[in-house]
């Protein structure tokens, strides 16, 4: 773990309901070096979900500085978000989120058609990537054929697909069985170890958490703890 | 990629795609129905005209090259022109409307015969008696008529003495004189059909006749054949643009409601879109996309259907509405169409590219 990968500095988020103004963030500092793999824990209503968005740019800062993968997210539009998201950031949901028409590989082909990568054959570590995910025999098949933790797995392949600086986790084991869950959490620490895949992983899972380096613990838009987490057995 | 996201999007909802290509055929097919209609009437009134075998057509001063005029031209003035210099024949016939593009026509048995060629029967036989109607086979299909059956056309009963081979000047023919008595013009003709010793004096014998008389159109059969287009057909050209007004409309608003459900219910697939970073010049293009699948399959709709017109009116009313297919109309009824098709996929594309992603995320 080295320099960081994301820095955010006094960041605040405002939100517009009807005449009332929201104050989800208020005043958030963080930084997430290269290659961790950050839990964020918090009930709902403490500005985790805010947070996560705005580092993966599906919505802008109110006020603040906010450096992911070396772009500033406060100082650019639109488009610009649009490309941190094609470029640098990698999504996987609690509802997995495929798009239901195409298949598992279907699937992977989009995302790696919007990064602008060649969508004909994956690249060999990318196999690698889809056996070790346990689905390199799933691809042909659409979502609705697939188990959730097969859905999850795809949607974790796809977002890994264009080799994204941060991989964004929300609620990831949120749709799963305990098993499922579990497995998905240790692939996403296996990915961790293995490719040094940057992850920022949110939960209400106290559990989970505890697969990441460090857990955030927010509440009431600010950052309340950061605590450690031990070595993984 | 994008083929393959409009092509799995299709197929995923056969239903509505299937719809919205048969409610763009539609329009298609009505457009090219029109134009095939007013084509084929040119083309079969070309065919008839062309069939008498004269090579001038003498008509009162005013009167347009398709629509029929009543009998204002004395008959006298036949004898008269088969006096003039090259004339070998001339034939006057009276032309009396019957409703739609039909028409019942007078003539001189003897002088149509020398001058055409005469009937070719299909059944029964020549004029006979003053109520005696010979009818070309197409209006006898449409009629369900045979030889020996009776008609009534403006208000007289005739006699159906004959079925005869289409293609010469009309498809409903009586003797001249009946006629005459019938629209109280004794002693008048419509129209005076003039056949030359040589087709090379054709030019000199129009001169001639018009020096002598400028009351009258004077017209070769090559340059009233000319003449003879959908430009001429009364009202035509403003029908048609108001059809194709229509199309357009029908088309636009077909892809309109269309697609804009389509993006209402893939809400979050666009959520899911935007977060891999799908710009929204990608959105737009995956939505006009579909629609121009979209239109472009119902243009092919539309052609196929209109065989299907052609097909149902030539059992119908083979002789008043001869319906010709007409290519050239093919790209400009597919331009019309996927234009609509496009123009109407511009809102909801519009609609696609503002959703704000978390809540196309979160749309259930």
């Amino acid at each position: 773990m080295n320099d960081p990968i994301i820095r955010i500095r006094d960041l605040r988020k405002v939100y517009q309901m009807g005449k009332v103004l929201v104050e989800a963030l208020r005043g958030v500092n963080l930084e997430v070096p290269k290659g961790e793999f950050l839990s964020i824990v918090g009930p709902s209503g403490s500005g985790k979900s805010t947070l996560f968005h705005i580092v993966g740019g599906l919505t802008p800062p109110s006020g603040g500085e906010v450096i992911v993968a070396g772009m500033d997210v406060s100082k650019v539009g639109n488009s610009g978000r649009t490309e941190l998201r094609r470029k640098y950031v990698s999504f996987v949901f609690q509802k997995f989120n495929l798009l239901p028409n195409l298949t598992a590989g279907d699937n992977i082909r989009a995302a790696l058609y919007i990064s602008g990568q060649k969508t004909d054959s994956f690249a060999p570590e990318f196999q690698n990537v889809l056996d070790l995910l346990g689905i390199a025999g799933r691809l042909d098949h659409r979502p609705s054929e697939l188990s959730g933790g097969e859905q999850q797995r795809v949607a974790i392949a796809r977002a890994l697909a264009t080799k994204p600086a941060i991989l964004l986790a929300d609620e990831p084991t949120g749709n799963l069985d305990t098993a499922n869950s579990l497995a998905v959490l240790s692939l996403l620490r296996d990915l961790n170890d293995r490719l040094g895949q940057t992850i920022l992983m949110i939960t209400h899972d106290a559990e989970a958490a505890e697969y990441g380096h460090r857990i955030v613990h927010m509440r009431d838009g600010r950052i309340t703890e950061t605590s450690t987490t031990g070595p993984r057995v | 990629m994008i083929l393959k996201f409009v092509w799995e999007n299709i197929r995923h909802k056969p239903m509505r795609t299937l719809l919205s290509i048969l409610l763009i055929g539609v329009p298609v097919t009505l457009i090219l129905t029109l134009t095939g209609l007013s084509h084929g009437f040119v083309e079969d009134s070309r065919k008839r005209a062309a069939g008498i075998g004269a090579d001038i057509r003498v008509t009162p001063a005013g009167s347009n090259v398709l629509s029929f005029s009543n009998a204002t031209m004395p008959l006298k003035l036949v004898d008269w022109m088969r006096a003039q210099p090259h004339v070998a024949q001339a034939m006057g016939t009276v032309v009396a409307p019957i409703g739609g593009f039909d028409a019942l026509i007078g003539i001189d048995p003897p002088a149509f015969d020398k001058m055409s060629g005469g009937f070719i029967f299909d059944e029964g036989h020549t004029f006979q008696s003053p109520d005696d109607l010979l009818i070309d086979a197409w209006y006898a299909d449409q009629r369900k008529v045979r030889a020996g059956s009776k008609l009534n056309i403006l208000g007289h009963d005739w006699h159906v003495a004959g079925i005869v081979e289409p293609g010469k000047l009309g498809h409903l023919f009586v003797q001249m004189g009946p006629l005459q008595d019938l629209q109280g013009g004794a002693g008048k003709v419509s129209q005076i059909f003039l056949k030359l010793d040589s087709p090379s004096n054709v030019d000199s014998v129009i001169e001639y006749l018009k020096k002598k008389d400028d009351s009258f159109n004077v017209l070769s059969m090559a340059e009233l054949e000319s003449l003879i287009s959908v430009d001429h057909i009364p009202l035509l050209t403003p029908f048609l643009h108001a059809v194709l007004g229509i199309a357009v409309v029908i088309a636009f608003l077909v892809v309109l409601m269309s697609m804009y459900m389509a993006v209402l219910q893939r809400t979050r697939e666009i959520g899911i879109l935007k977060s891999l970073g799908a710009a929204n010049s990608l959105v737009m293009s995956l939505i006009l996309a579909e629609a121009l699948v979209m239109g472009f399959c119902g243009t092919i709709l539309g052609i196929a259907l209109t065989y299907a017109t052609q097909y149902a009116i030539h059992r119908v009313m083979p002789a008043s509405l001869p319906q010709a297919v007409v290519y050239i109309w093919w790209p400009i009824a597919g331009s019309i169409a996927i234009g609509a098709a496009l123009l109407g996929a511009l809102y909801p594309g519009i609609i696609a590219i503002r959703q704000d992603p978390i809540e196309a995320l979160a749309y259930e």
